[in-house]
């Protein structure tokens, strides 16, 4: 009885004074909607880039020739001449928990098709190149090593580089290109993945490394060994194993005058991490100013009403209503409104969040933590405000609280 | 009915003590029609706050049906106000934006009973009061001062209240209309309802049967029509 009277007076009562329950609403739609469409922005840029990173190949160490660098993430190959193909079969055999090495000799070169022409990546590798990083074909096969051995004159196209080359989506599996005067045949198209990484792997051409060596570049040396770590655990070890081999192999002492660097994949997505990170956080700083401002305007809503209805509150107790049944109405009210306005607001925030990532580029992930704090905030802020004030006018006598200016 | 025995009121304001009754005592039998009367200022509307449960004293006591006013707690006073008096206010104090009905219904919040009986009764005491039906579900703000005081009337009746009290009543009406309100008490008199009321007009308290006099916070004078009692305090 008391409950369901409680709950009609609240609906009366909001009703009566839609104007005024709408815009209390309103700051708190506003205010959770904005913190959830933030930092759903923030956290889908941080979960885009990781994933584009992991893309290129999971557990995943580079060795370049040259001096030591600090999670460098450009690209090119060092100056230096010193790793070799005899440095990655070592690796491969020696060292535990290594899937599998790849190591890569890769050039810039002018290439030509029929009629049309390209400058691209020239990528000479061997078969495991596909598993360490990450390649999978639309079409064709990848190197194999009976192609190493006979330093066939065969190629895989990345998709932009047959876009370019053959038109978009052709199919460019046995036709000729020429590099450097020399034709291969076009066995194999990859997947597009999309430009990421220090080179773009879609705008490649993949050739076995010994036909690189032969044909193309007329080096003796690789410039890069790729290293795919059985698991994340071990790639700490593997890492410092590769440094001691390699050092050993080149017959250095000292191992701050290594004549190559290792980069590790997780280093990349440790520092790409704190660069979103720190957006996210200026996202979340900005949604929580707007949480602050919605949470001042709940108050001020809440205080103003609370202030006009004190006459209202004198009369209540005047026809004899108790106290408690007063107090619970006006909490009920305010429970009501933020609420309501609350699940507004988490709706309005993922239709918002969803729409960025359908609208734009601008990938989103809608975050649990950042819905609770708003809606706890929200819910906090108009209660404490709505509740209170009534509760203190509550406790005037009636006569105080009708002559209420 | 009413037993009060040197009832005072004194407020105080920082350093300033302003004495508005200085002690008052009389009483009133069930039936009577009592009008207080005295200029502004004279204490005649706090000694009504007091009387209705709205306000206490400072000191003295309140015998209201045999209870002891000044000892019941906030929700025995609450209790009281809601089964015991009726008080019709000069500002009338409706609901805003909230139809007539809803408005008489109001005292019965909380009780137990149907919203169906509620709404039985507010009509009851709304015709009761003079309300035209077709008005019922306007809104508060829709009504003239004469309409709202109606309602207001009919809101002070819904408990079937021992003693109606009015605030200047008429206050804020025109003398047509006020005439029509105080004809509608004369009415709830005739049916047996203790109404005290107080105002500042002559005419008005001339409706009533006692007209008590009230200056600087003290009795002037008790005249009731047909016996003639001074008191003189």
């Amino acid at each position: 009885m008391i409950a369901t009277d409680i709950l009609k007076e609240t609906f009366w009562s909001l009703s009566a004074n839609k104007v005024r329950s709408g815009l209390t609403m309103l700051g708190i739609v506003i205010g959770i909607a904005s913190v959830i469409t933030m930092v759903s922005i923030g956290q889908g840029a941080q979960a885009s880039i990781s994933t584009s990173i992991q893309s290129i190949g999971s557990n995943l160490i580079i060795v370049r020739p040259g001096a030591q660098r600090s999670a460098g993430i450009s690209g090119g190959a060092g100056s230096n001449t010193t790793l070799t193909l005899d440095d990655a079969s070592a690796i491969k055999s020696e060292i535990q928990n290594v899937q599998a090495v790849a190591p890569e000799d890769s050039k810039r070169a002018q290439v030509t098709a029929k009629g049309t022409n390209t400058n691209t990546q020239i990528v000479g590798t061997v078969a495991d190149y596909a598993i360490v990083r990450s390649v999978t074909l639309e079409a064709g096969t990848f190197i194999t090593d009976q192609n190493l051995k006979s330093s066939a004159k065969v190629a895989v196209l990345g998709s932009t580089t047959r876009d370019d080359l053959f038109g978009t989506g052709a199919n460019p599996i046995g036709q000729i290109i020429r590099i450097k005067n020399v034709d291969f045949d076009v066995i194999g198209v990859t997947i597009a993945k999309g430009g990421s990484g220090p080179t773009n792997s879609d705008d490649s051409i993949y050739i076995p490394i010994t036909s690189a060596q032969h044909f193309i570049t007329g080096d003796t040396f690789v410039t890069t060994i790729n290293v795919a770590a059985t698991d994340q655990n071990s790639m700490v070890a593997v890492q410092s194993q590769i440094s001691e081999l390699l050092l050993k192999r080149h017959n250095i002492v000292d191992p701050l005058q290594a004549d190559f660097s290792l980069m590790n994949q997780a280093d990349i997505i440790a520092t790409a991490s704190s660069i979103t990170g720190t957006f996210t956080m200026l996202l979340a700083s900005i949604a929580g100013i707007s949480l602050l401002v919605g949470g001042i305007g709940i108050m001020n809503m809440m205080l103003t009403t609370v202030t006009e209805r004190t006459r209202e509150i004198g009369l209540r107790k005047a026809v004899g209503i108790r106290k408690i049944y007063i107090n619970l109405q006006f909490l009920s009210e305010a429970v009501a409104l933020t609420f309501l306005g609350g699940f507004v607001g988490v709706a309005l925030g993922w239709g918002a969040s969803l729409a960025v990532t359908r609208f734009t580029s601008v990938a989103t992930q809608i975050s649990l933590s950042s819905v609770l704090l708003a809606f706890g905030v929200s819910a906090g802020v108009g209660i404490l405000f709505g509740f209170y004030p009534a509760r203190r006018a509550a406790n005037l006598s009636p006569m105080e609280a009708l002559r209420y200016e | 009915m009413i037993q009060c025995k040197d009832l005072k009121k004194i407020y105080v304001n920082g350093d300033v003590e302003t004495a508005a009754l200085k002690g008052i005592t009389f009483s009133i039998a069930k039936g009577e029609f009592v009008a207080i009367i005295g200029p502004s200022g004279s204490g005649k509307s706090t000694l009504m706050h007091i009387l209705g449960a709205l306000d206490s004293p400072t000191s003295g006591t309140y015998l209201l049906d045999g209870k002891e006013v000044s000892k019941l707690d906030d929700n025995e006073l609450s209790d009281l106000r809601r089964e015991k008096i009726g008080f019709v206010f000069q500002a009338f104090n409706l609901l805003p934006r909230t139809t007539v009905l809803r408005n008489v219904m109001l005292p019965l919040l909380y009780s137990q009973t149907s919203e169906k009986e509620r709404e039985e009764r507010a009509r009851k005491c709304l015709v009761y009061a003079g309300m035209e039906e077709s008005k019922f579900f306007n809104l508060s703000n829709q009504l003239s001062g004469g309409q709202m005081q109606r309602v207001a009337i009919a809101r002070s009746l819904i408990n079937n209240p021992a003693i109606i009290f009015a605030d200047e009543p008429t206050g804020n009406l025109d003398t047509k209309t006020s005439h029509v309100v105080m004809e509608a008490f004369q009415q709830l008199h005739q049916q047996g309802h203790t109404i005290i009321l107080i105002t500042h007009e002559t005419e008005i308290a001339n409706f009533a049967n006692r007209v008590i006099t009230i200056r600087d916070g003290a009795i002037e004078s008790d005249i009731r029509k047909q016996q003639t009692i001074t008191n003189n305090q």
